[in-house]
Protein backbone atom coordinates (compact mmCIF):
# COMPACT_ATOMS: atom_id res chain seq x y z
CA UNK A 1 0.00 0.00 0.00
CA UNK A 2 2.57 2.36 0.86
CA UNK A 3 4.89 1.52 -1.85
CA UNK A 4 2.07 1.99 -3.99
CA UNK A 5 1.39 5.60 -3.03
CA UNK A 6 5.15 6.44 -3.93
CA UNK A 7 4.91 5.12 -6.89
CA UNK A 8 1.84 7.22 -7.91
CA UNK A 9 2.82 10.25 -6.68
CA UNK A 10 6.26 9.74 -8.80
CA UNK A 11 4.35 8.54 -11.62
CA UNK A 12 1.83 11.85 -11.47
CA UNK A 13 4.60 14.31 -10.59
CA UNK A 14 6.68 13.07 -13.31
CA UNK A 15 3.34 13.78 -15.76
CA UNK A 16 3.09 17.33 -14.57
CA UNK A 17 6.97 17.82 -14.87
CA UNK A 18 7.20 16.44 -18.01
CA UNK A 19 4.09 18.33 -19.73
CA UNK A 20 4.12 21.78 -18.63
CA UNK A 21 5.88 24.66 -19.97
CA UNK A 22 7.19 28.06 -18.66
CA UNK A 23 6.97 26.33 -15.23
CA UNK A 24 4.73 28.67 -12.74
CA UNK A 25 1.06 28.71 -12.75
CA UNK A 26 0.68 26.32 -15.61
CA UNK A 27 2.05 23.57 -13.39
CA UNK A 28 -0.21 24.66 -11.31
CA UNK A 29 -3.77 24.18 -13.03
CA UNK A 30 -2.54 20.89 -14.22
CA UNK A 31 -1.63 19.85 -10.22
CA UNK A 32 -5.12 20.96 -9.26
CA UNK A 33 -6.65 18.67 -11.80
CA UNK A 34 -4.81 15.90 -11.25
CA UNK A 35 -4.06 15.90 -7.24
CA UNK A 36 -7.18 17.59 -6.03
CA UNK A 37 -9.87 16.69 -8.56
CA UNK A 38 -8.79 12.96 -9.52
CA UNK A 39 -6.74 11.69 -7.17
CA UNK A 40 -8.04 13.32 -3.83
CA UNK A 41 -4.95 13.94 -2.18
CA UNK A 42 -5.56 17.39 -1.33
CA UNK A 43 -8.39 19.75 -0.87
CA UNK A 44 -9.10 22.69 -3.25
CA UNK A 45 -8.73 24.77 0.02
CA UNK A 46 -5.56 23.46 1.19
CA UNK A 47 -4.46 23.98 -2.86
CA UNK A 48 -4.91 27.99 -2.50
CA UNK A 49 -3.15 27.77 0.68
CA UNK A 50 0.01 25.98 -0.50
CA UNK A 51 -0.40 28.56 -3.02
CA UNK A 52 0.08 31.40 -1.16
CA UNK A 53 2.67 29.88 1.20
CA UNK A 54 4.60 29.55 -2.13
CA UNK A 55 4.78 33.03 -3.32
CA UNK A 56 6.65 33.90 -0.11
CA UNK A 57 9.16 31.13 0.19
CA UNK A 58 12.10 30.84 -1.94
CA UNK A 59 11.66 28.80 -4.88
CA UNK A 60 9.27 27.75 -7.78
CA UNK A 61 5.85 27.61 -6.76
CA UNK A 62 4.75 24.08 -8.33
CA UNK A 63 8.04 22.57 -6.60
CA UNK A 64 6.82 23.73 -3.62
CA UNK A 65 3.43 22.62 -4.27
CA UNK A 66 4.82 18.73 -5.16
CA UNK A 67 6.62 19.12 -1.98
CA UNK A 68 3.84 20.14 0.11
CA UNK A 69 1.62 17.10 -1.50
CA UNK A 70 4.22 14.84 -1.20
CA UNK A 71 4.60 15.42 2.42
CA UNK A 72 0.99 15.64 3.08
CA UNK A 73 0.38 12.02 1.85
CA UNK A 74 3.84 10.25 2.48
CA UNK A 75 5.97 12.26 4.87
CA UNK A 76 9.12 12.84 4.37
CA UNK A 77 9.96 9.69 1.67
CA UNK A 78 6.71 11.16 -0.07
CA UNK A 79 8.03 14.69 -0.38
CA UNK A 80 11.44 13.74 -1.29
CA UNK A 81 9.27 11.49 -4.32
CA UNK A 82 7.20 14.07 -5.29
CA UNK A 83 9.87 16.62 -5.45
CA UNK A 84 12.42 14.46 -7.25
CA UNK A 85 9.80 13.58 -9.52
CA UNK A 86 8.80 16.84 -10.42
CA UNK A 87 12.25 18.13 -11.81
CA UNK A 88 13.10 15.13 -13.22
CA UNK A 89 11.93 15.65 -16.30
CA UNK A 90 12.50 18.81 -17.21
CA UNK A 91 16.48 17.94 -15.83
CA UNK A 92 16.87 15.07 -18.48
CA UNK A 93 15.82 17.38 -21.56
CA UNK A 94 17.72 20.05 -20.43
CA UNK A 95 20.85 17.76 -19.79
CA UNK A 96 20.51 15.96 -23.61
CA UNK A 97 20.10 19.22 -24.74
CA UNK A 98 22.95 20.74 -22.77
CA UNK A 99 25.20 18.19 -25.17
CA UNK A 100 24.21 19.37 -28.42
CA UNK A 101 23.44 22.97 -28.04
CA UNK A 102 26.68 24.59 -28.88
CA UNK A 103 26.59 22.53 -32.30
CA UNK A 104 23.58 23.56 -32.42
CA UNK A 105 24.18 27.14 -32.27
CA UNK A 106 27.10 26.70 -35.12
CA UNK A 107 24.21 26.21 -37.59
CA UNK A 108 24.25 29.56 -39.40
CA UNK A 109 20.18 29.85 -39.53
CA UNK A 110 20.10 29.03 -35.79
CA UNK A 111 22.50 32.11 -34.70
CA UNK A 112 20.52 34.08 -36.40
CA UNK A 113 17.82 33.15 -34.86
CA UNK A 114 19.09 33.28 -31.43
CA UNK A 115 20.03 37.27 -32.03
CA UNK A 116 16.94 38.39 -32.01
CA UNK A 117 15.61 35.70 -29.23
CA UNK A 118 18.18 37.48 -26.74
CA UNK A 119 16.37 40.79 -27.62
CA UNK A 120 12.71 38.80 -26.62
CA UNK A 121 14.40 37.71 -23.50
CA UNK A 122 15.23 40.87 -22.58
CA UNK A 123 11.74 42.26 -23.03
CA UNK A 124 10.08 39.17 -21.43
CA UNK A 125 12.34 40.01 -18.55
CA UNK A 126 11.30 43.37 -18.17
CA UNK A 127 7.76 42.43 -18.47
CA UNK A 128 7.59 39.65 -15.75
CA UNK A 129 9.09 43.26 -13.75
CA UNK A 130 6.12 44.81 -14.54
CA UNK A 131 3.88 42.58 -13.84
CA UNK A 132 5.09 42.19 -10.31
CA UNK A 133 5.41 45.75 -9.88
CA UNK A 134 1.43 46.42 -10.46
CA UNK A 135 0.84 43.62 -8.17
CA UNK A 136 3.29 45.25 -5.64
CA UNK A 137 1.51 47.25 -2.31
CA UNK A 138 1.81 50.55 -2.96
CA UNK A 139 3.43 51.79 -0.06
CA UNK A 140 6.14 54.14 0.98
CA UNK A 141 8.32 51.56 2.48
CA UNK A 142 7.89 48.87 -0.98
CA UNK A 143 7.90 52.11 -3.59
CA UNK A 144 10.82 53.35 -2.26
CA UNK A 145 12.90 49.93 -2.17
CA UNK A 146 12.13 48.56 -5.24
CA UNK A 147 13.00 52.07 -6.97
CA UNK A 148 16.28 52.31 -4.62
CA UNK A 149 17.23 48.10 -5.46
CA UNK A 150 16.44 49.50 -9.62
CA UNK A 151 18.61 52.46 -9.34
CA UNK A 152 21.55 50.29 -7.99
CA UNK A 153 21.59 47.29 -9.60
CA UNK A 154 20.88 49.49 -13.07
CA UNK A 155 23.43 51.64 -12.07
CA UNK A 156 25.88 48.95 -10.97
CA UNK A 157 25.00 47.09 -14.23
CA UNK A 158 26.30 50.18 -16.03
CA UNK A 159 29.41 50.84 -14.71
CA UNK A 160 30.75 47.12 -14.05
CA UNK A 161 30.23 47.55 -10.13
CA UNK A 162 30.46 44.64 -8.03
CA UNK A 163 27.52 45.08 -6.38
CA UNK A 164 25.52 41.58 -6.31
CA UNK A 165 21.41 41.14 -5.92
CA UNK A 166 21.94 39.13 -2.68
CA UNK A 167 23.54 41.51 -1.01
CA UNK A 168 20.77 44.36 -2.27
CA UNK A 169 18.24 41.89 -0.87
CA UNK A 170 19.86 41.68 2.71
CA UNK A 171 20.09 45.06 3.06
CA UNK A 172 16.08 45.76 1.67
CA UNK A 173 15.39 42.91 4.62
CA UNK A 174 17.19 44.92 7.49
CA UNK A 175 16.09 48.39 6.22
CA UNK A 176 12.44 46.80 6.34
CA UNK A 177 12.94 45.00 9.67
CA UNK A 178 14.30 48.54 11.33
CA UNK A 179 11.32 50.63 9.76
CA UNK A 180 9.05 47.88 11.52
CA UNK A 181 11.03 47.71 14.53
CA UNK A 182 11.35 51.52 14.75
CA UNK A 183 7.17 51.90 14.64
CA UNK A 184 6.55 49.10 17.00
CA UNK A 185 8.44 51.49 19.83
CA UNK A 186 7.68 54.50 18.68
CA UNK A 187 3.52 53.26 18.73
CA UNK A 188 3.11 53.55 22.72
CA UNK A 189 4.49 56.87 22.90
CA UNK A 190 2.62 58.33 20.35
CA UNK A 191 -0.90 56.93 22.20
CA UNK A 192 0.07 59.00 25.17
CA UNK B 1 36.27 22.22 -6.64
CA UNK B 2 34.11 22.63 -9.68
CA UNK B 3 31.19 20.47 -8.19
CA UNK B 4 31.41 22.17 -4.83
CA UNK B 5 31.44 26.03 -6.33
CA UNK B 6 28.10 24.88 -8.25
CA UNK B 7 26.66 23.40 -5.42
CA UNK B 8 27.39 26.83 -3.35
CA UNK B 9 26.07 29.41 -5.94
CA UNK B 10 23.11 27.60 -6.69
CA UNK B 11 22.38 27.08 -3.13
CA UNK B 12 22.52 31.24 -2.68
CA UNK B 13 20.47 31.27 -5.60
CA UNK B 14 17.98 29.03 -3.89
CA UNK B 15 17.75 30.60 -0.74
CA UNK B 16 16.77 34.33 -2.47
CA UNK B 17 14.74 32.73 -5.34
CA UNK B 18 11.66 34.92 -4.08
CA UNK B 19 9.35 36.60 -6.82
CA UNK B 20 8.36 33.59 -8.70
CA UNK B 21 10.24 32.32 -11.93
CA UNK B 22 11.65 35.58 -13.72
CA UNK B 23 13.05 36.23 -10.08
CA UNK B 24 15.98 33.93 -10.26
CA UNK B 25 17.48 35.17 -13.22
CA UNK B 26 18.96 38.31 -11.58
CA UNK B 27 20.85 36.00 -9.58
CA UNK B 28 21.82 33.56 -11.68
CA UNK B 29 23.24 35.77 -14.08
CA UNK B 30 25.08 37.39 -10.86
CA UNK B 31 26.69 33.85 -9.90
CA UNK B 32 27.36 32.84 -13.20
CA UNK B 33 28.95 35.19 -14.35
CA UNK B 34 31.20 36.33 -11.18
CA UNK B 35 32.11 32.59 -11.84
CA UNK B 36 33.01 33.04 -15.18
CA UNK B 37 30.19 30.25 -16.08
CA UNK B 38 28.54 31.77 -18.79
CA UNK B 39 28.13 35.05 -20.62
CA UNK B 40 24.78 37.35 -20.67
CA UNK B 41 24.67 36.30 -24.34
CA UNK B 42 24.78 32.60 -23.60
CA UNK B 43 22.76 33.07 -20.57
CA UNK B 44 19.89 35.09 -22.45
CA UNK B 45 20.20 32.13 -25.23
CA UNK B 46 19.73 29.35 -22.30
CA UNK B 47 16.29 31.78 -20.81
CA UNK B 48 14.96 31.56 -24.04
CA UNK B 49 15.41 27.42 -24.27
CA UNK B 50 14.20 27.21 -20.65
CA UNK B 51 11.21 29.20 -21.57
CA UNK B 52 10.56 26.39 -24.63
CA UNK B 53 11.17 23.54 -22.56
CA UNK B 54 9.10 21.97 -19.46
CA UNK B 55 9.95 22.68 -16.37
CA UNK B 56 10.31 25.88 -14.22
CA UNK B 57 13.63 28.72 -15.57
CA UNK B 58 15.24 28.53 -12.44
CA UNK B 59 15.78 24.63 -12.21
CA UNK B 60 16.47 24.59 -16.09
CA UNK B 61 19.23 26.91 -15.44
CA UNK B 62 21.02 25.19 -12.90
CA UNK B 63 20.50 22.20 -15.09
CA UNK B 64 22.20 23.71 -17.72
CA UNK B 65 24.72 25.23 -16.08
CA UNK B 66 25.99 22.36 -13.81
CA UNK B 67 26.19 20.02 -17.03
CA UNK B 68 28.26 22.51 -18.68
CA UNK B 69 30.70 22.89 -16.08
CA UNK B 70 31.10 19.73 -15.03
CA UNK B 71 28.98 16.74 -16.81
CA UNK B 72 26.01 15.11 -15.26
CA UNK B 73 27.04 14.71 -11.58
CA UNK B 74 27.36 18.64 -12.21
CA UNK B 75 24.11 18.71 -13.42
CA UNK B 76 22.47 16.90 -10.41
CA UNK B 77 24.65 18.92 -8.00
CA UNK B 78 23.41 22.56 -9.42
CA UNK B 79 19.61 21.40 -9.57
CA UNK B 80 19.36 19.61 -6.55
CA UNK B 81 21.02 22.67 -4.44
CA UNK B 82 18.91 25.08 -6.23
CA UNK B 83 15.55 23.16 -4.87
CA UNK B 84 17.30 22.33 -1.70
CA UNK B 85 16.32 25.42 0.14
CA UNK B 86 12.94 25.41 -1.09
CA UNK B 87 12.81 21.58 -0.08
CA UNK B 88 13.64 22.41 3.48
CA UNK B 89 11.50 25.79 3.82
CA UNK B 90 8.02 24.22 3.16
CA UNK B 91 9.08 21.16 5.28
CA UNK B 92 9.46 23.31 7.60
CA UNK B 93 6.28 25.14 7.64
CA UNK B 94 3.89 22.47 7.14
CA UNK B 95 5.54 20.29 9.70
CA UNK B 96 7.08 22.56 12.38
CA UNK B 97 6.01 26.06 12.09
CA UNK B 98 2.16 26.68 10.45
CA UNK B 99 1.97 30.04 11.47
CA UNK B 100 5.87 30.83 10.34
CA UNK B 101 4.68 33.35 8.09
CA UNK B 102 1.95 35.16 9.70
CA UNK B 103 5.15 35.81 12.23
CA UNK B 104 5.24 40.10 12.34
CA UNK B 105 9.08 39.96 11.76
CA UNK B 106 8.84 37.34 8.97
CA UNK B 107 6.36 39.45 7.30
CA UNK B 108 9.11 42.73 8.05
CA UNK B 109 11.49 41.24 6.38
CA UNK B 110 9.59 39.68 3.37
CA UNK B 111 8.20 43.46 2.77
CA UNK B 112 11.53 44.27 2.26
CA UNK B 113 12.71 41.58 -0.21
CA UNK B 114 9.71 41.60 -2.45
CA UNK B 115 9.99 45.20 -3.44
CA UNK B 116 13.57 44.65 -4.15
CA UNK B 117 13.59 41.85 -6.00
CA UNK B 118 11.05 43.73 -8.17
CA UNK B 119 13.39 46.29 -8.56
CA UNK B 120 16.18 44.20 -9.12
CA UNK B 121 14.71 42.23 -12.30
CA UNK B 122 12.95 45.45 -13.49
CA UNK B 123 16.89 46.54 -14.05
CA UNK B 124 18.33 43.41 -15.16
CA UNK B 125 15.44 43.66 -17.98
CA UNK B 126 16.08 47.12 -18.90
CA UNK B 127 20.19 46.82 -18.63
CA UNK B 128 19.47 43.75 -21.08
CA UNK B 129 16.95 45.76 -23.45
CA UNK B 130 19.41 48.22 -24.00
CA UNK B 131 22.32 46.06 -24.25
CA UNK B 132 20.67 43.97 -27.12
CA UNK B 133 19.53 47.07 -28.57
CA UNK B 134 23.10 48.61 -29.07
CA UNK B 135 22.03 51.30 -26.91
CA UNK B 136 24.71 51.56 -24.13
CA UNK B 137 28.11 53.08 -24.41
CA UNK B 138 30.06 50.20 -24.51
CA UNK B 139 28.49 48.91 -27.24
CA UNK B 140 28.69 49.77 -30.78
CA UNK B 141 25.85 51.03 -32.90
CA UNK B 142 23.38 48.19 -34.51
CA UNK B 143 20.74 49.83 -36.71
CA UNK B 144 19.80 45.73 -37.18
CA UNK B 145 19.16 45.14 -33.43
CA UNK B 146 17.97 48.38 -32.45
CA UNK B 147 15.20 47.62 -34.95
CA UNK B 148 14.31 44.06 -34.10
CA UNK B 149 13.88 45.33 -30.23
CA UNK B 150 11.09 47.92 -31.58
CA UNK B 151 9.73 45.69 -33.42
CA UNK B 152 9.71 42.76 -31.24
CA UNK B 153 8.32 45.51 -28.25
CA UNK B 154 5.89 46.71 -30.32
CA UNK B 155 4.33 42.87 -31.04
CA UNK B 156 4.52 42.46 -27.34
CA UNK B 157 2.97 45.10 -25.94
CA UNK B 158 0.42 46.83 -28.95
CA UNK B 159 -1.52 43.56 -28.56
CA UNK B 160 -2.16 43.91 -24.84
CA UNK B 161 -2.44 47.75 -25.03
CA UNK B 162 -5.29 47.94 -27.75
CA UNK B 163 -6.97 44.60 -27.86
CA UNK B 164 -5.91 43.30 -24.51
CA UNK B 165 -4.68 40.00 -25.63
CA UNK B 166 -1.31 38.64 -24.25
CA UNK B 167 1.03 36.98 -26.51
CA UNK B 168 2.43 33.81 -24.25
CA UNK B 169 6.34 34.27 -24.13
CA UNK B 170 6.53 30.81 -26.30
CA UNK B 171 4.88 32.94 -29.16
CA UNK B 172 7.30 36.05 -28.42
CA UNK B 173 10.06 33.60 -28.63
CA UNK B 174 9.29 32.05 -31.74
CA UNK B 175 7.97 35.13 -33.36
CA UNK B 176 11.79 36.46 -32.63
CA UNK B 177 13.40 33.84 -34.32
CA UNK B 178 11.57 34.03 -37.59
CA UNK B 179 12.13 38.17 -37.53
CA UNK B 180 16.07 37.27 -36.47
CA UNK B 181 15.81 34.34 -39.25
CA UNK B 182 14.69 37.12 -41.45
CA UNK B 183 16.79 40.57 -40.55
CA UNK B 184 20.56 38.96 -40.29
CA UNK B 185 19.57 35.82 -42.95
CA UNK B 186 18.47 38.18 -45.87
Amino acid sequence: MRKNILWELALVFMKIGLFTFGGGYAMIAMMEDLCVEKKQWITHDEMMDVTVIAESTPGPIAINCATYVGYRQAGLIGSIVTTLAIIMPSACIIFLISIFFDHFLEIQLVSHAFKAIKIAVGILIFDAGVTMLHKMPKTVLARSVAGCAFAAIFLSNLFAWNLSSVSLMLIAAAVSLAVFLAKKHMAPKAVK
Amino acid sequence: MALLDLFWGFLRVGCFAFGGAYGAIPLIRDIVLSYGWLTDESLAYMIAVSESTPGPIMLNLATYVGSSQAGVLGSAVATLSVVLPSFFVILLITAALKNLLKNQYVQAVLRGLKPCIIGVILATGSHMILQNAALLPQVSPDLRALALTILLAACFWLPRRLLHKKLSPISLILLSAAFGILAYGI
